[in-house]
């Protein structure tokens, strides 16, 4: 652990009507307890939310940007994998 | 600026600790809620960390809400027993009492909050452990008051119920931590201890204007449990002193409580009525 600064924490916060959590930002404490402590403290003062995730920054993996064209691209020229290609039944109104 | 009415009288103000119990009653959970939050409010701007920083200062807003809460009831209620029903904006009848006369024009001797609210916060330890033991004392006194027979009593401390609960939480984690830490943090929680053991006997004390909403012995057990359970797992040795400080309750306040109104009240006091 860094001697100068707590670890990071990034956190995810869910709204009354919402689904998913979502990125919010990200904030310095001690332990889990305290991360979620002070997500509520400074992401849920105004109602903003009613669930909160916290994860340390150190956890989380990124894709590199540098690599996003072998990553992303191939998948732009490819419809065939769009399931768009039939019709569907009156009786499957909802799909 | 709204016409400045010079200050008729303060009679309305005036509530003995023994008589009109339950303005008086109200008033010393106002009290307590207002100091607490105001002294907090000194860190702001001054937290160790940026999260703890806003921690702290949410906690303080949390008591200056009480207190508008309480305040307000109260004045209903000095009112009522004066004969008149309405309560004015500050600023006009002040012989009538209001949320703001009576948080900004009442002395430190009319003041009836615990003597714990009003040390001063010292460093961050300090500060924690005193919140820590206002919280449990709040969280019991707050779940009996919850079914009080005057239910105006009881849906404040209902609502109010859901904030101690979180200060209890996020103190007594603090306390733990910093107790069961480095060296230092630890002798800084014991020097904490110190400074303010002295004036947690009086939260659970009977006050005299008591209306029989609280059982003080119940809440005495329950707190002297909770802290006990708290400083062993601070690994912090509950003192054995048994003298307690008192008299907040009866107007007899440290010399603090002065400081804390002549800051709090400068400005309502130099110019009456002042609205913007």
């Amino acid at each position: 652990m860094n001697q100068t600064q707590w670890p990071l924490w990034e956190i995810f916060i869910r709204s009354k009507q919402g689904l998913d959590h979502k990125h919010v930002g990200s904030l310095h404490a001690t332990d889990a307890a305290m991360a979620i402590e002070n997500a509520r403290d400074v992401y849920t003062r105004r109602m903003e939310g009613v669930s909160i995730w916290a994860v340390e920054s150190s956890h989380i993996h990124a894709s590199n940007p540098g690599d996003a064209g072998e990553f992303f691209d191939p998948a732009n020229d490819k419809a065939y994998r769009h399931p768009t290609f039939y019709d569907l039944p009156e009786e499957v109104k909802h799909m | 600026m709204a016409n400045v009415n010079p200050v008729q009288n303060f009679d309305a103000l005036k509530v003995l600790p023994s008589e009109k119990s339950m303005e008086a009653y109200t008033l010393h959970l106002a009290d307590n809620a207002l100091i607490m939050g105001h002294r907090l409010s000194e860190w702001t701007g001054h937290g160790p960390v940026l999260e703890q920083d806003i921690a702290i200062s949410n906690i303080a807003l949390d008591y200056i809400g009480q207190a508008r809460n309480f305040y307000q009831y109260a004045a209903e209620l000095i009112n009522q027993s004066a004969g008149g029903s309405q309560v004015p904006s500050f600023g006009g009848d002040l012989g009538q009492a209001s949320e703001d006369s009576l948080a900004y024009l009442r002395d430190a001797i009319d003041y009836k909050n615990n003597l714990l609210a009003e040390l001063p916060n010292g460093d961050w330890a300090q500060s924690v452990l005193k919140i820590c033991c206002f919280a449990i004392y709040q969280f019991y006194v707050y779940q009996q008051l919850a079914t009080a027979a005057d239910p105006q009593i009881a849906a404040i401390a209902e609502k109010s119920l859901k904030e101690a609960t979180y200060h209890l939480r996020w103190s007594s984690e603090w306390v733990i931590r910093l107790g069961d830490g480095t060296v230092e943090s630890h002798q800084r929680m014991e020097k904490a201890m110190e400074e303010i053991w002295a004036f947690t006997g009086e939260l659970c004390q009977e006050p005299s204007f008591d209306l029989g909403f609280v059982d003080y012995d119940l809440l005495k057990t329950q707190w002297q449990q909770k802290m006990m359970a708290v400083l062993n797992e601070a690994k912090i040795n509950m003192p054995v002193s048994a003298w307690m400080q008192s008299g907040g309750t009866e107007g007899r306040h440290t010399e603090h409580l002065g400081y804390i109104l002549a800051e709090m009240q400068f400005l309502q006091r130099a110019y009456p009525g002042a609205a913007w």
